[in-house]
């Protein structure tokens, strides 16, 4: 693959590039080179740096020090317009899309000439049908599956025939199968001769990917590799420092159903969302299910409808052991022994501005805790509160001063770490968890897969909704998929495998709603 | 009713919808770049006593209303550095830029009360401002009038057939997709924030130099607030806004003429109605928040720093 | 060039000391604007600042004119904390005035203080409830902006008071003026002490303060109030009622500022009249902000704003200053307050951030 006499200048250089924000090190001192034609893999955990570094060759984010050569010559990318003048194209990880615009109106703001986006569409039409990535020019964003919105945003990279490609974490929003087909374009895309830099923290894809990687830990470079002739430990060793740890799951017999959705049907309060149709579901008692599912298609309308943060519902449709609950609040269902840790953190999970002391206020106001509760005759009695959210920080091993502090000053990993274990200390029956490990490092993964695992063993009914899929390969004892807003029957994890969850994931799961494939939300 | 007194009440509806059709198009244009600006009628008042006193000094209207626009935009300036340049929450900062337009414009106004320039006069279109009928209803009006129907025009055209006006609804809706393909987001919002600046003003210029061609405390009595409603009613499309400004001018002037077609309302309750008539119509839009999802921009009001 | 850079975590000194900025600057502005009209700055501040605190007299002012704002702000101040923006204080305190002031025209009859006061006083904040209701049914029903419908309803009722003076409630021997009967004694606020015009609505407005302030730091309630103000999505998560909130700011906000209506015509002015209130409602949006939200903070804000109404109408009388002066006093305080608030949660760098590293000769252009 890496030819010793090719005297070609690399199209892309970096050389000690440093960007602090901050006390914090995002880049620190990093080379990087990419080749002509060549896959690139920039690998590295969550909070590694890898987004920083791509902001600062897309012109996005300057550094603070160091070099960007392109094509052996000196360069300052000071904004994504000199970057795309340059011949370099990203497609962002949270889509830079206008949802209420078309796809020929998203894709002509994109172009630095001016086209009309009328204009516009036959040549979208024609890089679309060349590179197997069918789009429709004069459709709504907002319309359109997330799938569909990489392809849009893949193929504006492409009309201005881009000499590198960046690529940020682009499988976490796709099926297995559309993973598939991904990487038959990115390769094509290489064969023609443009560099792909491939953002990942995902070993298999980078090894079956890309021809040479540059591995990232805590904002340094650890090592280049060619994944090819590594295994997927080496790699680990290199990302995290030592080796990929594990998670016990114990053998348990369930009991009697704690949570059980009955034919649940709703309708999206949102006029972009998905509306909920006929959904049943139960969980049991010392029981952990996992529903896996490309974003978009119906989870967070299913969680708020758990939460009870929407309620137009039918009483029925949800009952938490013997209690219907449809109708209750988030507050009442709480008092049920209902648990929840939503997606985002910041701002719903937890208020920004607050203390974790007055997070821990949020949802343990009414839970059972030691020396009763943390509201007396309307009051607050802090001392309880602060004591509860020491406790959580000792025990969940949150890295922060003390409980006084903002939860905006936290890491993502060690505030998901608190308000999991705010949740869990809580003491529920039921626990909802979103995204469980979404952004957080491997340690603190770990931990919090333990944390949920363990609760399952004292007898909980625990849900997990996650893109992750092996994730829920991991951890859970059955797995249902959700797609277009209904969620297929369970199967026990050992009896299936990715690619039947990956298919059922485009839809395919029952012969009633087989509608085929990603575009069935159009 | 016959003809002769429909045709002067038609007449002063269109002039009384005109100050509504500036301030509320130019809040539709901040409001389309994501930019809550509530200080609508403080814009207005500083541009009714800045082009009053430009023009009672200078005799010359068009200079008057060339000083209700900057002052205006001089008080939009001051909006957008605080929102924009230093991230001050945009309720708070419109509020506070009302308040502070009223206090400003009575401050300055003390020395013109009592005062009069020759308000603006309607056009006289050969042959055609003569014909029967048509002629008051459609030739006679002042030159704003039309300028206000070319003005609609052009926004509408420029919101959804040039790239600028799909760059200011980008913005609107995402300004950190807007910045991560490297459009100035910022600027962009100064603009649109300077130019509904500049409208407001013209607005309240309108009203102290052609409606009632003297300067009055608070004068606009709410109208910057009416044209924030029309917006919200209009659903954040230039034609709706045209339609809505024209129900509120009849309203208005239906009020003033109640009396004279022998309807026995105190007074105070006709003036009470477009105030009404303004909380029913929110209560219309807004009532399936499904239409305001649909419509708003999506980042109104929402503070946005690009970052480092 | 200074450089903006985000804090870790807001300020919390900067969230005390801006406040005391904002005013610092507002003084300065005051320099410029009286030389600029040309007044000696020295003898202004002296008119403005000084003079209205050298009697009992002045003190009792200040002490009255604060009293209205008390009580419209600290309403305002909790709702502002929820993201409930009832900007309608003035309409409210109008229709407090109406109704109490309608209870004791409507019972001329009543000699005794005892019963009556308290009669006007329940009637007055009520009314501001029954006000302050329009917008909370219409924003928890329909979902319509809680600011236009307020603010639209201060019109409604200013001239709902105008139509009452001039017609129904016309004192009838009051030589054709627009205004009620002079209210009987039993109906009018005792004052503090002889001498100033400070009457029992101000210890009653001190007393509303410390309640409210139990209410922020203490209550439950509170709480969940300043959530729903900082972050709507986790007060929904955790289920904390967003219509529940409503209503109580409205219900607070309004009877609060109904309260103050009636506490006017029974107290300082003694009748009704098409006008009671030279901008409390309005003013108290300023005081809110400048007072952090805070019921210690609003009290100290109102003093303050007190002080520029009644400074602004010394000034008028011995220096010929504009009354509008006020006015434009009130909102560049606002601004400043607003601008400087950017300090909470960004700090200045005057240099481009020293970062060690191995290579210092790169530099980056």
């Amino acid at each position: 693959m890496v030819d010793t006499d090719n005297i070609m200048a690399p199209r892309l250089q970096l050389r000690g590039i440093t960007k602090r924000y901050l006390d914090v090190v995002a880049n620190d001192d990093i080379d990087l080179e990419v080749k002509p034609g060549e896959i690139h893999a920039v690998l590295g955990e969550n909070g590694a740096g890898k987004s920083t570094l791509m902001k600062i060759i897309y012109g996005v984010t300057r550094p603070d020090t160091g070099t960007i050569s392109w094509e052996g010559r000196e360069v300052a990318i000071g904004s994504p317009a000199q970057a795309r003048a340059l011949g370099i194209g990203m497609v962002f990880q949270h889509f830079a899309l206008f949802e209420t615009l078309t796809v020929a109106e998203n894709i002509s703001l994109a172009l630095d000439e001016r086209i009309k986006p009328a204009k516009l569409a036959p040549r979208i039409s024609e890089v679309s049908a060349g590179y197997g990535l069918p789009v429709d020019p004069d459709r709504l964003v907002h319309s359109m599956s997330v799938g569909e919105r990489q392809r849009v945003e893949i193929v504006r990279c492409l009309l201005q025939n881009p000499k590198l490609l960046i690529m940020d974490e682009p499988t976490s929003v796709l099926t297995p199968q559309a993973v598939v087909k991904l990487f038959e374009t990115l390769r094509r895309l290489a064969a023609d001769g443009c560099s792909i830099l491939y953002i990942s923290h995902k070993l298999d894809e980078i090894r079956s990917l890309s021809d040479s990687a540059t591995v990232l830990r805590a904002g340094r470079v650890t090592g280049t590799a060619q994944p090819r002739h590594e295994t997927s430990e080496s790699l680990a060793k290199m990302m995290i420092g030592s080796d990929l740890p594990e998670c016990h799951v114990r053998d348990r017999e369930p009991g009697e159903p704690l949570l059980r959705i009955e034919r649940l049907a709703l309708k999206s309060p949102d006029p972009f969302g998905v509306d909920l149709h006929d959904i049943t579901l139960s969980v049991r008692s010392g029981e952990m299910v996992g529903i896996a599912g490309v974003s978009g298609n119906g989870q967070k309308e299913l969680l708020a409808a758990l939460s009870g943060e929407t309620r137009s519902m039918r009483n029925e449709a949800i009952m938490l052991g013997q209690t219907p609950v449809g109708h209750l609040d988030p507050a009442q269902r709480r008092a049920l022994g209902l648990g929840f840790v939503p997606e985002e953190r910041l701002g719903r999970g937890a208020v920004p501005a607050m203390s974790l002391a007055e997070n821990a206020l949020l949802t343990g106001s009414h839970g059972k805790v030691a020396n009763g509760g943390m509201v007396r005759r309307g009051f607050v009695r802090n001392k309880i509160v602060r004591q509860f959210a020491r406790d959580v920080i000792a025990r969940f091993n949150v890295k922060s001063r003390n409980e006084q502090v903002g939860a905006s000053s936290l890491s993502g990993g060690n505030l998901q770490k608190f308000i999991v274990g705010r949740e869990v200390m809580l003491d529920p029956q039921i626990l909802i968890v979103a995204q469980p490990t979404w952004g957080v490092d491997i340690g603190a993964s770990m931990l919090i897969r333990q944390t949920l695992l363990d609760l399952r063993d004292r007898g909980a009914a625990v849900l997990v909704v996650s893109e992750e899929l092996d994730e829920l390969l991991m951890i859970c004892d059955r797995l249902a998929v959700i797609a277009d807003g209904r969620l297929s029957v369970t199967v026990r994890t050992r009896d299936t495998s990715v690619e039947t969850i990956g298919t059922w994931m485009g839809g395919q799961f029952a012969d009633a709603i087989l509608t085929g494939g990603e575009s069935m939300r159009a | 009713m016959n003809a002769e007194q429909l045709i002067p009440i038609l007449a002063s509806t269109v002039g009384a919808a005109t100050p509504l059709v500036y301030a509320s198009l130019g809040e539709l244009m901040v409001e389309r770049a994501g930019v809550l600006n509530l200080g609508v009628e403080g814009m207005m008042l500083v541009g009714a006593i800045a082009g009053f006193a430009v023009a009672s000094q200078t005799g010359s209207l068009t200079l008057g209303f060339a000083a209700g626009a900057a002052a205006g935009m001089t008080l939009a300036l001051l909006f957008g550095f605080l929102t924009l340049t230093l991230q001050a929450n945009q309720v708070a900062t419109g509020l506070a830029l009302s308040l502070f337009g009223i206090g400003l414009s009575a401050f300055v106004g003390r020395e013109f009360v009592g005062k009069v320039v020759d308000g603006l006069k309607g056009l006289s279109i050969p042959w055609l401002s003569d014909l029967p009928l048509v002629g008051p209803l459609l030739f006679r009006f002042d030159a704003l009038v039309y300028a206000s129907l070319v003005l609609f025009v052009a926004m509408q055209w420029f919101l959804n057939r040039t790239r600028a006006g799909l760059l200011v609804r980008a913005v609107g809706e995402s300004p950190q997709a807007a910045h991560a393909l490297g459009y100035p987001v910022i600027a962009i919002r100064y603009l649109a924030v300077l130019f509904g600046g500049a409208m407001s003003g013209l607005a309240g210029a309108y009203l102290s130099q052609a409606i009632t061609p003297m300067w009055v405390e608070s004068m606009t009595a709410g109208r910057g607030w009416i044209a924030l409603a029309l917006v919200v009613f209009a659903t954040w499309k230039p034609w709706r806004v045209v339609l809505g400004a024209y129900l509120f001018g009849g309203v208005t002037i239906l009020q003033l003429h109640a009396q004279g077609f022998g309807v026995s309302i105190p007074p105070e309750f006709l003036s009470m109605l477009p105030y009404l008539a303004t909380i029913i119509v929110l209560v219309i839009i807004c009532r399936d928040p499904k239409t305001i999802l649909l419509n708003q921009p999506v980042s109104l009001g929402l503070r946005y720093h690009p970052g480092a | 060039m200074p450089r903006l850079e985000p804090r870790g975590e807001p300020s919390r000194a900067m969230s005390y000391a801006s406040p005391v900025l904002a005013v610092a600057l507002t003084l300065l502005s005051g320099y410029f604007l009286f030389s600029f009209l040309g007044k000696d700055p020295a003898q202004a501040f002296l008119v403005f600042f000084v003079k209205p605190l050298s009697t009992a007299y002045g003190i009792g002012e200040l002490c009255l004119k604060a009293t209205p704002l008390i009580l419209c702000a600290l309403g305002l101040a909790l709702g502002f904390r929820a993201n409930v923006w009832n900007i309608g204080a003035e309409g409210q305190l109008t229709i407090g005035a109406i109704v109490g002031g309608g209870m004791a025209l409507w019972l001329h009859d009543v000699t005794n203080a005892w019963l009556l006061l308290p009669l006007m006083m329940v009637a007055g904040a009520l009314g501001g409830m029954a006000w302050g209701a329009i917008p909370a049914f219409l924003r928890t029903r329909f979902n319509t902006n809680e600011i236009l419908v307020s603010l639209m309803l201060v019109y409604v009722a200013n001239l709902l008071l105008s139509w009452l003076v001039r017609g129904p409630w016309r004192d009838p021997q009051g030589y054709n003026f627009p205004q009620s009967p002079m209210f009987h004694d039993a109906a009018l606020l005792p004052v503090l002490a002889q001498g100033i015009r400070t009457n029992i609505a101000f210890p009653v407005a001190l007393l509303f303060a410390a309640v409210c302030w139990v209410f922020v730091a203490k209550a439950f309630a509170g709480f969940r109030f300043t959530v729903a103000g900082l972050a709507p999505a986790a007060a929904s998560y955790a289920g904390f009622s967003a219509k529940r909130n409503i209503w109580l700011a409205f219900m607070i906000g309004g009877g609060a500022a109904g309260f103050a209506g009636v506490a006017e015509v029974a107290g300082p002015i003694g009748q009704l009249q098409p006008s009671i209130s030279p901008g409390y409602g309005f003013a108290a949006i300023i005081v809110a902000f400048v007072g952090r939200l805070h019921p210690v903070g609003v009290v100290l804000a109102s003093l303050l704003m007190s002080l520029l109404y009644i400074g602004g109408e010394t000034a008028q009388i011995q220096m010929a200053l504009p009354a509008a002066v006020t006015g434009v006093f009130q909102g560049i305080l606002l601004f400043y307050l607003l601008a400087a608030d950017l300090f909470i949660h960004f700090r200045l760098h005057w240099k481009r951030p020293r970062v060690a590293t191995t290579h210092p000769t790169k530099e980056a252009t």
